[in-house]
């Protein structure tokens, strides 16, 4: 038996985050009494290194190594930067959140960067193993982060469900991982996409490990009807870790779904294009229509990220690169997105007082007119109203549908954006025209959150006003030529 | 029937039986030494398949380790059983219909005809000189090493998490710690002052009178 070394060059912003991670670990014991704020500031260039590591070394070609257990191609690239700059920010809002609620950990910052690190390997990975391990890293750090807030009944409520719903979504995950197993006895998925094309595989186990896969998937992405955690994890959990979990883990899980279904289940795209129209017209409309009566800013936030997801399905369902590529364009915007609108509860809140209920943001424009004008760039976004990226994303997702044919689907989602521009825009009215009795003032917590804040949100309308280089940018990493 | 046939049967039969009974008696220790019972057959029915390994450290690792450190939290901690089972009645006849219905859609889509032996062919037999250990250590250390890092790192994560939850620094009112090197350093300076104090001076007991009849 010879042994070669695996080529490790491809997996060098990986094996870079994984080390500085677990120095940082053992650092923060001796920082976190004379220097805490080393913890946060070592996180930050230990992320801004590993993006200048993958922009270095930016690959168009695909690169496969560990023995066929690891991928690096564009698609990698571009997603992995995506979800450095998304955790930039959301350590950025956390620090300055954890500070405000005396609940500033070192281990919050490690496990975020491990979290990271899983969410990498789920995006690189190529075969069953190394992605369910990648999933399991991150959401192992996402569980632990939630109930990290003892003291507080509903985060640990939150962190228990998600806990006990993650368990029982990546159980049925791996049930059909390895029914998929049996049908076609390989676990790399470029194998598994050759042995179903050579029509090998046993049609009736290939699908039903499809039903499995595809639930434990719609679970993680919080699809109708494996959305139930969604609302109340997203409400009870602290706004930092509601801001962690509504972003970058969101782009991996979109990683997944293509791993899964794209490089390795390709051929049995009949078997899962149904379901997925099933997940997406659910999600769209139980989304949009139970946001409708929501109070709390953070609930409906989890509500309209449940037609969102419906949205990046639906570019899924399309069943062809391009209907990938307009789902991965969805999810990124839906990622940055997320980091305005969590950011700005943050940057608003109080220790105490969260300011997460829409009441909180009555008569906002008399109290801070310029905060109230980036909620306005953030809801409009949301709501999918040109110049903003939001409209942009949502016509790049209907475009996918329509050309593949699913006229209705993208009927069904134009009308659920028009319901759902009710309740963004309602947002809107109470900052704009409801008058507030008693004055509060509603300043950011720091000058530099502010900043932040305003920088965040009109990337939203920047994006929108120069759309092109990002769309570009998802439609090569998927191998589609650009048209127009 | 061959005697190999009957083994696997009786194995996989306490395994099951045993899997049935584990979930279903109420007590917590019981119910973990029937564990202990359902790994110990499946361990015989990989010996069976030729996997000797596997059977041997399921029986070290988790019979002989992990079992035993759960027996031990089991009894330690004070667990209500009463309220532990509350609701389990109620809930249990649409737990048991909800299990037998997608047992029974499972076996209908794919039930025995899909992994017959037609379909995977009979079992590969080795001879004498043939090592499962070795057979199991070379992919995991070469073609599976990428994995075999991450599981390890996630059970770093799991550590982190584990401790990240429990330890909290206690208040010096949840707990009374003594801290000795404090109590050795201490000098008498330290607790005890001296004061000086101007001397207190009794005044006369026949001015004292003189003073209350001038109140009078």
């Amino acid at each position: 038996m010879t042994f070669e070394v695996p080529n490790l060059a491809p997996a060098l912003p990986e094996i870079v985050l994984l080390t500085l991670t677990s120095f940082l670990l053992i650092a923060d014991t001796v920082w976190s009494k004379r220097c805490a704020h080393c913890t946060y500031w070592a996180t930050q260039i230990t992320l801004l290194v590993v993006g200048w590591l993958i922009v270095s070394s930016f690959t168009t070609q695909t690169v496969v190594t560990f023995d066929g257990s690891f991928v690096r191609d564009t698609l990698a690239d571009v997603l992995k930067l995506f979800i450095v700059a998304t955790s930039i920010g959301i350590f950025l809002f956390s620090r300055e959140y954890l500070l405000q609620q005396r609940s500033y950990h070192g281990e919050f910052f490690v496990l975020g960067l491990y979290g990271v690190l899983g969410m990498f390997v789920m995006v690189s990975a190529y075969n069953l193993i190394t992605l369910y391990l990648g999933l399991e890293i991150m959401s192992l750090a996402l569980y632990a982060m939630i109930a990290m807030q003892r003291d507080s009944q509903k985060a640990s409520e939150a962190a228990m469900k998600y806990f006990v719903l993650g368990a029982l979504a990546t159980g049925m995950m791996l049930y059909g991982m390895s029914m998929l197993y049996g049908a076609t006895g390989t676990l790399e998925l470029p194998k598994i996409a050759q042995v179903i094309a050579s029509g090998h595989a046993d049609q009736a186990v290939l699908a039903f490990s499809l039903v499995f896969i595809v639930i434990g998937l719609a679970f993680k992405l919080g699809a109708v009807p494996f959305h139930m955690w969604v609302p109340d994890v997203y409400h009870g959990a602290p706004t930092a870790m509601t801001l962690y979990l509504a972003s970058a883990p969101k782009i991996a899980a979109f990683a997944m779904l293509y791993r899964l279904l794209w490089d390795g289940l390709q051929l049995a795209l009949p078997d899962w294009q149904g379901m997925l129209i099933i997940l997406s017209v659910l999600s769209l409309i139980v989304g949009t229509v139970i946001a409708v009566v929501q109070t709390n800013l953070k609930r409906l936030l989890a509500y309209s990220g449940i037609s969102h997801m419906g949205f990046v399905l639906m570019g899924v369902a399309a069943g062809d690169a391009e209907g990938f590529a307009a789902a991965m364009f969805y999810i990124i915007i839906y990622a940055i997105t997320s980091v305005a609108a969590f950011g700005m509860i943050i940057a608003l809140a109080r220790m105490g007082h969260e300011f997460d209920e829409i009441e909180d943001f009555k008569g906002l424009n008399q109290r801070n007119p310029w905060l109230a004008a980036m909620m306005l760039f953030i809801m409009f976004s949301m709501a999918g109203i040109p110049p903003f990226i939001g409209f942009w994303v949502k016509l790049a997702v209907i475009e996918a549908a329509v050309n593949a044919g699913l006229l209705w689907l993208a009927i069904v989602a134009v009308i659920t954006a028009v319901i759902g521009a009710f309740y963004y825009l309602r947002v809107v009215k109470v900052m704009y025209f409801d008058t507030v009795e008693e004055s509060k003032p509603a300043e950011p917590i720091t000058r530099e959150l502010g900043f932040a804040v305003s920088v965040v949100s009109g990337l939203l309308l920047i994006l929108g006003l120069f759309p092109s280089w990002i769309l570009d940018l998802c439609y090569r990493s998927l191998g589609v030529t650009v048209v127009g | 029937m061959s005697f190999e046939q009957l083994v696997f049967y009786a194995f996989a039969g306490i395994s099951s039986l045993a899997a049935l009974m584990m979930i279903t008696v109420r007590n917590p220790v019981k119910a973990a030494l029937w564990l202990v019972l359902t790994f110990i057959s499946a361990a015989g029915v990989w010996l069976l398949a030729e996997s000797e390994f596997l059977g041997l450290v399921l029986i070290l690792v988790y019979v002989g380790a992990v079992m035993v450190l759960f027996l031990f939290v089991v009894m330690m901690l004070d667990i209500n059983l009463a309220e532990m089972k509350e609701g389990f009645a109620q809930y249990a006849p649409v737990g048991a219909l909800v299990a037998l219905v997608v047992f029974g859609l499972i076996y209908l889509v794919v039930g025995p005809e899909h992994f017959g032996l037609d379909k995977t062919g009979l079992p590969v037999t080795h001879g004498p000189d043939y090592s499962n250990t070795k057979e199991i250590a070379v992919p995991l250390y070469t073609q599976h090493a990428y994995a075999f890092v991450l599981a390890a790192v996630l059970l770093l994560v799991g550590i982190v998490a584990a401790i990240a939850l429990t330890l909290r620094r206690r208040g010096p009112r949840d707990a009374l710690y003594q801290d000795i090197d404090a109590q050795v350093r201490v000098r008498a300076e330290d607790r005890l002052t001296m004061v000086k104090m101007a001397p207190e001076v009794e005044p006369d007991v026949s001015s004292k009178n003189e003073e209350e009849e001038g109140a009078k």
